[in-house]
């Protein structure tokens, strides 16, 4: 089997940039979400359809940014 | 790849298709999400948990020599053996994994340049499969630590100014804004970086496909913040991996002579009573 369908996209979730990498693979789309600087994944899904995977993979990442807390230090 | 100090270190992703079938070649692949490996993986390839398999899970260390012994053993790697390492996030574990072979003396090891990113983005072959392994005899060196910075090294550092202490975080954790990367546990007590650390960020030595940056560019990106080799360098990050990105970059791309890995990182420096931390972005330099 081959990845095909490759997209990459990056929107903001929360404030924070967030690089969606989503892609078929057989008969399931495949979705990633990481958090573009520094590059750490965040989520990993799979769905019927690419928007289902997104949609996943968004649901989780906002769950999981939603921890972490800026000091208010720059 | 010429260009660089070490190009025999990196492998392209043509080069591993081309040899998924060379018996003196064993590819592993090492990923941050440690699932990514059952989703499909370059066919032959081995996968290898780095919170499982490449540390110590009683105390926090690298893996244990007689440990590293028996995983290589069991993945069909002979100390003559050819290893391929690639994985997620730009190779960041692969890089981890590379480091840890280099402490206990794998002679041949390298990384498939992009890592995983590349190899889907170009839709190349997968598989579900785990490969069928014939275990074999590994027989480690002693551990070389010379590569690795332990706690009162970058004490030392921090004393005098005879050493380049590199930050590889994200600006925002160098400066203390945030604790770890956005999304991650906040395994730290307090924000910021080491006294005189330059921040430079490991992304910046990869271009957006994954690949390394070319050896000019490295030298420049390196050179800008006063990292130029001449003096022993030291790499952190958090737990270690991103580190292990760039004390690879450092050695084995520009050939920097005496570069080291601290593992401790901030996870260590940050939790450390009393350690001196200092916040906000570099000093011009």
């Amino acid at each position: 089997m081959r990845v095909e369908e490759h997209q990459t996209r990056t929107l903001e979730i929360d404030g924070w940039p967030v690089r969606l990498t989503s892609y078929r693979l057989g008969d399931e789309f495949h979705c990633t979400a990481d958090n573009v600087d520094p590059g750490a994944w965040l989520a990993r899904t799979k769905g019927s359809t690419r928007e289902e995977a997104e949609n996943l993979a968004i649901e989780r990442a906002r769950k999981l940014l939603a921890r972490t807390r800026k000091t208010g230090i720059s | 790849m010429t260009d660089y100090k070490h190009p025999e270190v990196l492998v392209s992703t043509d080069w591993v298709e081309q040899n998924l079938d060379n018996p003196k070649v064993r590819i592993a692949e090492v990923d941050v999400d440690t699932k990514a490996y059952e989703e499909g993986h370059v066919p032959g390839a081995i996968g290898w948990a780095w919170n499982t398999q490449l540390c110590d899970t009683v105390r926090r260390d690298i893996i244990p020599k007689a440990d590293f012994e028996k995983l290589m053993g069991s993945s069909g790697i002979a100390n003559d053996t050819t290893v391929i390492l690639y994985g997620d996030n730009n190779n960041w574990f692969a890089a981890w994994a590379f480091w840890q072979m280099k402490i206990y003396g794998h002679r041949d090891v390298r990384l498939m340049n992009g890592g995983r990113k590349k190899w889907l983005a170009e839709g190349r072959e997968l598989t579900k499969d785990a490969p069928k392994i014939a275990p074999v005899t590994y027989k480690a060196q002693d551990p070389d630590f010379s590569i690795r910075a332990y706690l009162p090294q970058v004490q030392q550092s921090i004393a005098g100014d005879g050493v380049d202490l590199v930050d590889v975080r994200s600006p925002q954790e160098f400066t203390g804004e945030i604790l770890a990367p956005p999304g991650l546990p906040e395994t730290c007590q307090r924000g910021g970086h080491i006294p005189g650390a330059r921040n430079i960020p490991w992304s910046q030595a990869c271009n957006e496909d994954g690949t390394f940056k070319s050896a000019d560019e490295l030298k420049a990106l390196y050179e800008r913040a006063g990292i130029t080799g001449q003096r022993p360098t030291i790499a952190y990050c958090r737990i270690g991996e991103r580190s292990s990105h760039t004390w690879f970059v450092l050695t084995y791309l520009l050939g920097y002579p005496n570069v080291t890995n601290y593992d401790g990182s901030w996870t260590e420096w940050g939790n450390l009573v009393g350690a001196p931390v200092e916040k906000g972005a570099s000093p011009a330099r």
